[in-house]
């Protein structure tokens, strides 16, 4: 199983610095994983003197901690980190929409989202206290990524302390392949849906009879929407603390313009995403 | 549903079908003639329509209890049509319209195959009130100088409505004698049709009234053939035209100008109004039918739309779905589409055996027909209807109603749509709201204990609702639903109204829908339908129109002879004492229901703070307890999510119930306590129940399901637990 033993953050100094350094710190020593960050621009006396500064504040690191300074474009310097320094999760923070509890990705975290050749993690609400991470939404989509992404969930979870995880199947509109137009056509596309979702449930057993998972509350569950956004739409009803999802497989500039799956979820994020590659 | 012999029940119901098409052809006949003449088209293309109609969509048709035939909508367009395609020739101007009709028809099968049934939803339902009330004035303006013997009046609908004043006086003044005695007749037929209603004589009611008015002039014609000494007084050119012989004598479309732009404009405006007024006479129909069945709104346009082609081929007008001879057929006992093929075959026995009967109507009583169902369209009660939703609608309707009079009716839904946009933004101050989320997915359906869940997000309004439609429409009406706009920042009218639509779909079929998530909600009026905006969370309402789910728990509240507050001033303040709360700030309660010792609420409560706050809203009860009893969570075992500030208690097992304690994760500080507390009697009642979370102070009780909104149904379960419970233990 994939573990995420390297781990970078992208520093700048802005208000919410201590929150995701925090934020970092913490995670890196519940994945127990080493710590790298990236600053784009000069190394100055006063940047070093901050960054200590919150560090002296913070839990102390299990694994070593070190800091990359390095000018230039910001994308192209954050994913060459990534491949030099062969990190595996990357973590990106969200904006906020001015006095709206909605929660965007940026120009350069998208960029980043679609380009890194590593797991992605998007942190809605980085804070300097812990938040104990509660509930785990992940998907369950037939896909060959799946198996490895639930994996990784029950792995994460395990290692953030997470007790209750739901795994979510999409079942979309046209994979239920019945139109509903009276009451014949609905008695058959409810037999229809029961059916796909009988073989969803055995599917995703399937994957999780060879994982260890004893100690966590694992739930099934099927939902009808649209693939990719839904499922962000159900972690935010059900306020689920982490969302799991699979990398999507090609993204082309057609994919821009309409946008679905991943990039439902970057223009409104629903809580923190993991995005795992 | 069981399948039962169906062949049987179509035999046996066959007699009743009979009898029911009998009735609507006896409206159908009337109305298809005098439809056809107010389009300016021949009579008969009226009865060609209807009884095409009948029998195509009779034999290949998706509904049920449906009568088709020539619309009241259509007459608007197809005057227009008539009238400009023809450059003042109204006979080539009628061949040209038939070409447009059959080609709306092509047009309308290909609308069906394309599923696009659900096309009528994009318009905002104000809008197409005001379309409608548009298309009634049209047949007013027109048909009352028809009424009082003039059919030479001429111009637009405004000029002919400012020329009614004038038609009256002229029509006392007149010195024709044959106007005259027309115009007598026209508004002897009108007193029927107003009167009709009020007569509560069974014989009477056997015919309907525009029959009556047929049998009525037709028999004072007689009456002057044989008996009177003196000359019929109504002259030829007022009294209906029916060809010679009516079965050789079929007018053929002229497709000479296919390509140029005023056919395609007709065709547009016919096959716009041909499938809003289908789609809304179906769904209306629907809510009529007995046996509750669901039509297939596109297998119906594509009957619709083939019928509509054969009808224009033989010279007849659009077929549409009717709602008033359609609520007709049901009310005779009409129970399936044979109903509308006898209605069909009917008219075809009329018109060959009473031709010349049929010949001496007098046009002006038809015309007192149409002035009738004209004023019906658009009566100031109508106006009262939107106006009682809100402000806002009454200047959609009024705006939409003003500029199809005053241009076309293409030009008037579209102003419609526009200003029902425009005014959401301004309610919301805010385009982007829609504009950037128009396109999201923003509903989501999913199966939870048997009850389904359906969640929508951003905004939801007649742009979006097919997406909300679709969902709801996966539902078997007979399952519990709640539907949770709490996720919503804006409401419209055209979705409450559609939601109060399947909330009274879901009764009528044993199920149960309840719309949760809005009662912070502001709204125009205290109608229902209202428009509601979700307010800003800071912003508290302290008085406010009720929502149907704070009425109905108002209404419980009374049957239990509980206290029921919808917007409370005093805080409650045993609640912060929970553990559940140690973390969390509450930010208010609503909707209080409360006995002496137990409270059902809305909470609103906040988690984390700064970027990281949340704000969740639940329903929750609270018992005040008399003694004392130990501190406790009590859950379903497995759900960890409420039990961490209890952290470092293990789960109690109490030995006599391995039972309950493998089922239910207990925890406190006093485990001595805890167990001399859990009596047999509790325990079994905690087994025989619905889970819920439950924690205890000293003297108090936090029970809860879901950490959101419960729906009445859930609260009436939530309060019966809470009774129950508090029994028990004191």
């Amino acid at each position: 199983m994939q573990k995420f033993k390297k781990i970078l953050i992208g520093i700048a100094f802005s208000p919410s610095l201590k929150p995701n350094l925090f934020e970092s710190i913490r995670l890196a020593n519940m994945l127990d994983a080493k710590l790298v960050g990236v600053h784009v621009g000069k190394k100055t006396k006063e940047k070093e003197e901050q960054i200590k500064a919150i560090l002296n504040d913070a839990h102390d690191l299990k694994n070593e901690f070190k800091i990359i300074w390095q000018e230039g474009n910001p994308v192209d310097v954050i994913l060459e980190t990534t491949k030099n320094q062969q990190i595996d999760l990357l973590i990106l923070g969200a904006l906020q929409q001015e006095n709206l509890f909605k929660y965007y990705v940026g120009s350069i975290a998208r960029k980043l989202t679609r380009k890194a050749p590593c797991s992605v993690l998007l942190i809605i609400k980085p804070s300097v206290k812990k938040i104990a991470c509660k509930h785990i939404v992940v998907n369950g989509l037939k896909d060959n990524k799946t198996e490895d992404t639930i994996k990784i969930a029950i792995g994460v979870s395990n290692d953030l302390g997470c007790k209750k995880v739901t795994i979510v199947e999409e079942i979309s509109q046209a994979e239920l392949d019945v139109n509903v137009s009276d009451d014949k056509s609905l008695r058959k596309a409810t037999i229809v849906k029961e059916r796909i979702k009988t073989r969803e449930d055995r599917r995703v057993k399937n994957i999780l009879k060879e994982i260890n998972c004893s100690n966590i509350s694992i739930h099934i569950q099927s939902i009808f929407g649209r693939r990719g956004y839904s499922i962000g739409h159900y972690a935010k009803v059900k306020r689920a603390d982490l969302l799991i999802m699979n990398a999507p497989t090609k993204l082309s500039l057609l994919d821009r313009i309409f946008p679905h799956d991943i990039e439902y979820i970057l223009s409104e994020l629903p809580t923190d995403v993991l995005i795992v590659k | 549903m069981a399948k039962k012999n169906t062949f049987k029940t179509f035999i046996s119901d066959i007699p009743k079908n009979l009898f029911a098409g009998f009735v609507v052809s006896l409206i159908a006949l009337p109305l298809g003639l005098g439809l056809a003449l107010a389009s300016g088209a021949p009579p008969i293309s009226g009865i060609i329509a209807a009884v095409v109609g009948g029998i195509v969509v009779a034999l290949l048709g998706g509904s049920n209890v449906t009568i088709t035939g020539p619309g009241n909508g259509l007459v608007v367009v197809i005057l227009a049509a008539i009238t400009t395609l023809g450059a003042g020739d109204m006979q080539q101007g009628f061949l040209y319209t038939l070409a447009a009709i059959v080609i709306s028809g092509v047009i309308m099968i290909i609308l069906g195959f394309l599923r696009m049934g659900s096309l009528g939803d994009f318009f905002p339902s104000s809008a197409i009130q005001g379309m409608l009330a548009a298309i009634g004035i049209g047949i007013f303006a027109k048909q009352f100088h028809v009424m009082l013997g003039n059919i030479d009046a001429k111009g637009s609908i405004i000029e002919l409505l400012i020329q009614i004043p004038n038609g009256i006086i002229d029509f006392i003044k007149t010195d024709n004698s044959s106007m005259f005695y027309a115009g007598i007749v026209g508004i002897g037929s009108l007193f029927i049709m107003i009167f009709y209603s009020k007569i509560r004589n069974r014989y009477f009611q056997l015919i309907p009234a525009p029959m009556w008015i047929v049998v009525i002039s037709v028999g004072i014609y007689y009456y002057f053939d044989i008996f009177s000494t003196s000359q019929y007084p109504i002259d030829k050119s007022l009294l209906i035209d029916l060809p010679d012989d009516i079965i050789s004598n079929f007018a053929f479309p002229d497709f000479s100008k296919v390509l140029q732009f005023d056919f395609i404009n007709a065709v547009i405006a016919i096959t716009l109004i041909a499938s809003i007024e289908s789609l809304l006479s179906i769904k209306a129909v629907d809510k009529l039918d007995p046996l509750k069945r669901r039509s297939n709104v596109n297998k119906d346009i594509r009957a619709l739309g083939l019928a509509t082609v054969i009808s224009g081929f033989l010279g007849g007008l659009n077929v549409v779905t009717v709602i008033a001879r359609s609520s007709v057929n049901v009310n005779n006992n009409g129970s399936n589409r044979s109903a509308n093929f006898f209605h069909a075959s009917f008219l075809v026995a009329f018109i060959l055996l009473f031709a010349p009967e049929l010949r001496k109507i007098p046009l002006p009583a038809l015309a007192a027909i149409l002035v009738y169902t004209g004023y019906k369209l658009a009566s100031p009660e109508n106006i009262k209807k939107v106006f009682n939703i809100g402000k806002e609608q009454l200047i959609i309707f009024l705006i939409t109603l003003f500029t199809t009079i005053s241009t076309s009716l293409i030009t008037g839904i579209i102003v419609g749509i526009v200003v029902t946009f425009i005014i959401h933004v301004i309610i919301n101050k805010d385009a982007l709201l829609f504009i950037k989320n128009i396109l999201k997915p923003n509903v989501l359906m999913f199966k939870e204990d048997d009850t389904y869940y359906v969640s929508v997000k951003n905004f939801s309004t007649f742009l979006n609702y097919t997406k909300l439609k679709s969902k709801l429409n996966q539902i078997p009406e007979n399952e519990e639903v709640i539907v949770d706009f709490s996720l919503c920042d804006f409401v419209d009218h055209s979705v409450m109204e559609n939601m109060s639509d399947y909330t009274e779909t879901f009764k009528r079929k044993g199920g149960h829908m309840e719309i949760i998530g809005l009662d912070d909600s502001k709204s125009g009026s205290e109608h229902p339908f209202a428009l509601r905006k979700i307010l800003p969370k800071q912003i508290i309402p302290r008085r406010g129109v009720l929502t149907k789910r704070q009425i109905s728990l108002q209404t419980i509240s009374k049957n239990m002879h509980w206290k029921y507050d919808a917007f409370p001033s005093e805080e409650i303040n045993k609640i912060p004492e929970f553990g559940y709360f140690k973390t969390r700030q509450i930010n208010r309660v609503s909707n209080i229901l409360s006995n002496d010792n137990c409270s059902i609420f809305d909470i609103q409560f906040s988690e984390g703070e700064m970027i990281a706050k949340q704000v969740i809203k639940a329903t929750m009860l609270y018992i005040e307890l008399e003694i004392d009893i130990p501190e406790f969570t009590l859950d379903k075992e497995g759900i960890f999510e409420y039990i961490y500030h209890f952290a470092g208690y293990q789960d109690i097992s109490i030995d006599e119930h391995p039972d309950f304690t493998k089922r239910f994760y207990l925890s406190g500080k006093e485990e001595t306590k805890i167990k001399e507390f859990f009596t047999d009697s509790l325990i079994l009642f905690f087994e025989s129940n619905t889970y819920y979370h439950i924690e205890a102070t000293k003297n108090g009780l936090l029970i809860f399901g879901n950490e959101r909104l419960a729906s009445v149904k859930e609260i009436k379960a939530l309060a019966d637990f809470g009774i129950r419970l508090y029994k028990i233990i004191s």
